[in-house]
């Protein structure tokens, strides 16, 4: 079993190896950490702290997609969530009635997804475009279209406070992750997701409660999307409606695509799409220590993922399984 | 009808063979298309029609065997290239593009020409011209899926004539016509048999088949029972060919003749019906029974299975299980009153193809205890294990994508995957077809087995010897009702059949019959 | 020009008959929405300024829509008012829109953006220059420094936009010939405090801890503020062991300012209709036509400037 695991992930942990070793070559102070404040701090950490948000969603996106769906809603409930958070604290609720309100309203966005996909049938990407859109005037309309700040010490722990010198956001993801993987395996969600993400119809006769099982995976995913809003709005002591979680639907897609899982839908890992987060804020973080002007972000970022997906491509792949049976007859 | 007995055959194939993993589907099959001919194709799921085509129009390479167009060998390599030769066909789904002009349609690829450039005028004045020439007076500038079904496949077959020439294939080309639609079509193909073409014509009404086919071949099980003209040949025989062995030849297998049962039935099905997809019946099924189920494709056979499960919910009527009332308005409920079903469709409805052998057969068990209670890894292998030696099941190990492996054992995982949740009353919709003759005597001796163990069946099956063998009862579908109910000694191959071709005569013999309307 | 003298000249006729009116005036404003605070600000500040002057001040919010704005000019153009302010959501599709207006003999004078219409269609435009608003940034910095070594990271706007452009070449102007002073990092924030903070954690790491680095220049105000929390998490004092000067003046910067964690900053102002009013009343007074684009002051606030003070308007204003 654990032969097995390593051998699912090696494929991302030898990319993230490859992208660290080419930003270290780049940027030759990149392993330097020290503590400061308490904390933490260099640009290792600097990835594992600024993915947070990604990783998060990257855990939600994956479940959606095992089961052949997509949500393409994360990054507008990420903005509703944080400005949910913003304007709960700023009504002084506490903390823990904050992130209650916060995951709360997740959920909601999860279950409103979820009841679009599962029970009215609409194509997945068509269901959560509505939210993807609809979610960003929501989330303004809580903020009025102004940048809400806060000075909520509990609230800006979630972002930028930290735990043993770890900062919170990483704790805060590997947590979720750990908890989602360990409930999944240890359950029998994960067999049935990806039943139902390789045949629907097949695993609804077999008893599989396809409706159900989608709803919450789409609830997952507004969860892990609402805490995410909640680390972006703390990090900068404020919820910004229009910037917050923008465009960060994609990254999350693209995680899980570099985690190898299908989007199609069926087996998924959600340690490998969280490695693929990691190699997502690798390469920003990287872009960002070269020093190269920021005409150039966007190539730079599109190369290095364009070479990722081509070397994780299953024409490739079938091309190094002819090179390993020629080793092992040698 | 056979008016040019002579006349040597437009297209031929001699000794044609195509082999997929696990399963020959086509073994040795001849065929002859004349000039001038209707010649039907006929055939059970799985028969070997489909492939039959295919060989002959390129879409699959023949692994034996000649085919020779006017007296010459071809060897077409795609589709496209059996066009050229002359070989057109046009399929159940319309394919061509619906949201291109009519005109477009029948000439894309190859559309006149004026200065290098497509003349669209000439090109509606062309079509116009063609298409009258099947009656049809539409304007073909207009978007093809402005015009009914029926328009499209006229449409369909003028573009595979004027490409191709010599032999239109029909495949289903009446599924989605009605009556008045069907007479139109059938004009048109008199009016190409005129022409000098020979036709291909495959569908599942029988009643088209007499009234359109000059002569009608057979298949079964990917071999050639047999080609007759048209005219020779009767319901019943033809029912007879496509269903059961040549009864000449074979002496009548005896089944259990087992004595009616005057114990009150497990499991009491009462005027369950759906509308539009089967007619209200009525049903007992008692512990330790095998009720066999009779008809043909189309007939009604898969929607009463899939009603009973669930899958498509009822309209009326009630369910009992031990005289209880039970729900039967999903898979889920169905589960949960210990039903199971192997779906007819096993690669699209049954396997879940990417997934291990182990994880399919742990399946349905798991999907009854629900997300929280896990069986555990040591009991996933056990059962899988457990399984795979019980029902031979041909696998490297249990962790082996059951897409990987070949029919015959795809099927045994399937049922593994039912057995596993011990049920009580298990539903098989053609659990035997497209495997090989080894997994297949596997599988009658198995639910011979379980029968004897005290479950209750419900087996749908196109071949009625098999039925035979196993039924302690066999109900008869026809025209999606449920027409007649054979027991005891009327257990019979040819009672099926004749049930089958005509209600009205089988209930004679049917020593309890029941014809609900 | 001809037909703009021609039109001033109708105008001035039209005040004539009227100019008994010229105290109690009805102004029409058409508001692009309020996509931004400093957006919400402007029309705060425009109501003020017509209530200061007894302007009877119709108001129109687009919600970001041409063809919204296109009917509000239609319908203050039927109600005849006396003069209109427009804030034009879009450069293009304001020709006719405006030629009626023109034939109305109703002054419209464009705030904070331009149209590609011709000029004769409008009476003024009143603006910022944003060039000139990193310039002052710039010329703030080389008189704070002196001649001491000082090197410089930049924030950068969104990447192509204009005023990313405008501000970076207008910094660079103000900092010309004073070789002790460089631009040793520029990276893009897109505005906005997310990324300002993650770029300015990275130019932190690249440049020594932060040693290296003797000021900061943002191209708004919002990435700064997410720059001075990246700053005080690596330990260093925003304000002191790093100075800070962005542009726009919004009140979260003056709360900064008044914590010693940013130095100075350029209001972009939105008081836009304060100007606006004046040149409509001065032309229909007397007939004063006014240059066809009038800048507003691009303002220098630095600490000490009592910033908390200017904190409390400020913040009021829907910022």
């Amino acid at each position: 079993m654990n032969a097995r695991f390593l051998r699912r992930i090696a494929p991302q942990i030898a990319t993230l190896a490859a992208v660290v070793a080419l930003i270290a070559f780049v940027f030759p102070g990149f392993f330097d950490i020290s503590l400061a404040n308490g904390r933490l701090y260099g640009s290792p950490i600097d990835i594992l702290n600024r993915g947070a948000p990604v990783a998060l969603l990257a855990i939600g996106m994956t479940l959606v997609i095992a089961t052949g769906g997509i949500d393409l809603s994360v990054g507008a409930v990420m903005a509703i969530c944080g400005a949910v958070a913003a304007w709960c604290v700023r009504q002084d609720y506490g903390l823990v009635s904050t992130l209650a309100v916060s995951l709360s309203a997740g959920l909601a966005c999860g279950v409103w997804n979820g009841f679009l996909v599962a029970v009215l049938r609409i194509q997945p990407i068509v269901a959560t475009l509505i939210l993807m859109v609809a979610g960003r005037g929501i989330a303004q309309l809580i903020t009025e279209g102004a940048i809400l700040t806060f000075n909520h010490e509990g609230l800006i722990f979630m972002g930028s406070g930290a735990v043993f010198a770890i900062p919170t956001p990483v704790l805060l993801w590997l947590a979720m992750g750990a908890l989602v993987t360990l409930i999944v395996r240890r359950s029998a969600l994960g067999l049935l997701i990806e039943a139902i993400g390789v045949n629907q119809r097949a695993s609804m006769l077999s008893g599989v409660n396809a409706r159900v099982l989608i709803v919450a995976v789409y609830m997952t995913s507004g969860l892990c999307a609402a805490l995410a809003g909640i680390i972006a709005a703390a990090d900068i002591r404020g919820a910004d409606a229009n910037n917050a979680g923008l465009w960060l639907e994609l990254d999350a897609i693209l995680a899980v695509v570099i985690g190898g899982t299908s989007l199609l839908g069926g087996r998924f890992s959600i340690v490998a799409s969280l490695i693929g987060a990691m190699i997502i804020q690798a390469v920003n973080t990287g872009i960002l220590l070269s020093g190269f002007p920021p005409e150039f972000n966007l190539v730079i970022k599109a190369g290095i993922i364009l070479v990722i997906l081509v070397l994780q491509s299953p024409a490739l792949r079938v091309a190094t399984t002819f090179i390993k049976p020629a080793r092992s007859l040698r | 009808m056979n008016l040019v007995p002579e006349s040597p055959p437009l297209l031929r194939a001699e000794h044609l063979s195509k082999s997929f993993p696990g399963t020959k589907a086509l073994d040795d099959v001849g065929f002859a298309l004349r000039a001038s001919e209707v010649h039907a194709l006929l055939g059970e799921n799985g028969a070997g029609k489909s492939t039959l085509i295919k060989c002959l129009t390129g879409a699959y390479r023949r692994d034996a065997g000649d085919i020779l167009l006017d007296g010459r060998s071809i060897d077409p390599k795609d589709t496209l290239h059996a066009q050229r030769l002359g070989i057109g066909t046009v399929y159940q789904e319309v394919n061509l593009l619906p949201n291109l002009t009519v005109a477009e349609n029948l000439f894309l690829g190859h559309q006149p020409m004026r200065f290098g450039l497509i003349s669209p005028r000439r090109m509606n004045a062309d079509a116009e011209a063609l298409l009258a020439q099947y009656g049809l007076a539409i304007d073909p500038a207009r978007q093809l899926d402005s015009y009914s079904v029926a328009v499209q496949q006229v449409v369909a077959i003028a573009r595979a004539v004027s490409l191709s020439g010599k032999v239109l294939i029909l495949d289903e080309p009446t599924a989605s016509l009605d009556q008045h639609e069907v007479q139109m079509l059938f004009g048109v193909i008199r009016g190409l048999k005129a022409r000098g073409l020979g036709i291909i014509f495959i569908s599942h009404f029988l009643d088209q088949v007499f009234a359109i086919s000059d002569r009608i071949t057979v298949l079964r099980n990917g071999r050639l029972v047999g080609t007759e003209p048209t005219a020779n040949i009767d319901r019943l025989k033809l029912i007879n060919m496509m269903l059961g062995r040549e009864l000449a030849e074979e002496t009548r297998k005896t089944g259990r003749v087992a004595p009616a049962r005057t114990d009150t039935a497990k499991f009491r099905f009462e005027g369950m019906g759906k509308r539009g997809r089967i007619a209200p019946f009525d049903l007992d099924v008692h512990a330790g029974e095998v009720v066999g189920m009779a008809g043909l494709l189309g007939s009604g056979r898969t929607e009463t299975a899939e009603l009973l499960f669930g899958v498509s919910g009822h309209d009326g009527g009630e369910a009992r299980k031990d005289g209880r009332p039970v729900r039967l308005a999903s898979p889920r409920d169905a589960v949960a009153a210990g039903f199971g079903f192997l779906p007819e469709d096993r690669k699209s409805h049954g396997i879940i193809s990417e997934l291990s052998v182990r994880e399919n057969i742990v399946l349905a068990l798991q999907a009854r205890l629900g997300w929280m209670k896990r069986i555990s890894s040591r009991r996933q292998m056990a059962m899988a294990d457990d399984f795979i030696r019980r029902l031979d099941i041909r696998t490297s190990d249990a962790e082996k994508p059951v897409g990987q492996l070949s029919g015959g054992n795809q099927q045994k995982v399937m049922l593994a995957r039912w057995l596993a949740t011990n049920p009580e009353f298990l539903i098989l919709d053609e659990p035997t077809r497209g495997i090989d003759v080894g997994a297949h005597a596997e599988i009658i001796r198995l639910i011979e087995e379980l029968c004897a163990g005290g479950m209750s069946l419900l087996v749908i099956s196109s071949e009625l010897d098999e039925l035979v063998v196993y039924s302690n009862r066999v109900v008869v579908v026809r025209d999606r009702t449920h027409v007649a109910e054979l027991v005891g000694e009327n257990v019979t191959a040819e009672r099926m059949v004749q049930a089958i071709a005509a209600p009205e005569k089988a209930s004679a013999y049917a020593a309890s019959s029941e014809t609900v309307s | 020009m001809k037909s703009n003298i021609l039109f001033g000249a109708s105008l001035l006729a039209s005040v004539a008959v009227m100019s008994s009116a010229a105290s109690a005036q009805t102004i029409g404003f058409s508001q692009i929405g309020s996509e931004s605070g400093w957006r919400a600000a402007e029309t705060t500040l425009t109501r003020m300024e017509a209530e200061k002057r007894g302007i009877d001040l119709k108001f129109a919010d687009a919600q970001q829509k041409q063809e919204n704005q296109i009917k509000a000019l239609r319908s203050f153009i039927a109600q005849g008012v006396d003069g209109i302010l427009l804030a034009p959501v879009v450069a293009t599709g304001w020709d006719s829109v405006l030629e009626e207006a023109k034939e109305a003999d109703i002054p419209v004078v464009l705030l904070d953006r331009m149209v590609d219409s011709s000029d004769d269609l409008y009476l003024t435009a009143v603006g910022s220059d944003l060039v000139h608003e990193g310039k002052v940034a710039g010329e703030w910095l080389v008189g704070e420094v002196g001649d001491a070594e000082c090197n410089v990271v930049e924030l950068q706007g969104t990447t192509g936009s204009s005023p990313a452009i405008d501000r970076k070449a207008g910094f660079e102007e103000g900092i010309s010939g004073h070789d002790n002073i460089k631009i040793v990092r520029s990276q893009t924030g897109d505005f906005t405090r997310a990324k300002g903070k993650e770029v300015m954690e990275s130019f932190l790491k690249a440049e020594g801890g932060g040693a290296n680095i003797c000021a900061l220049y943002a191209h708004n105000d919002d990435m700064a503020v997410g720059a001075i929390q990246a700053i005080k998490e690596a330990g260093l004092k925003p304000g002191e062991d790093i100075k800070i000067v962005s542009i726009d003046a919004v009140p979260d910067i003056f709360q900064a300012m008044a914590a010693g964690e940013a130095n100075a900053t350029v209001e972009l102002t939105p008081n836009m209709a304060g100007p606006a009013f004046d040149a409509l009343d001065a032309f229909m007074k007397d007939g004063t036509v006014p240059p066809k684009f009038i800048q507003t002051e691009s303002k220098l606030f630095t600490q000490a400037d009592d910033p908390a003070a200017i904190y409390e308007e400020k913040k009021d204003l829907g910022y």
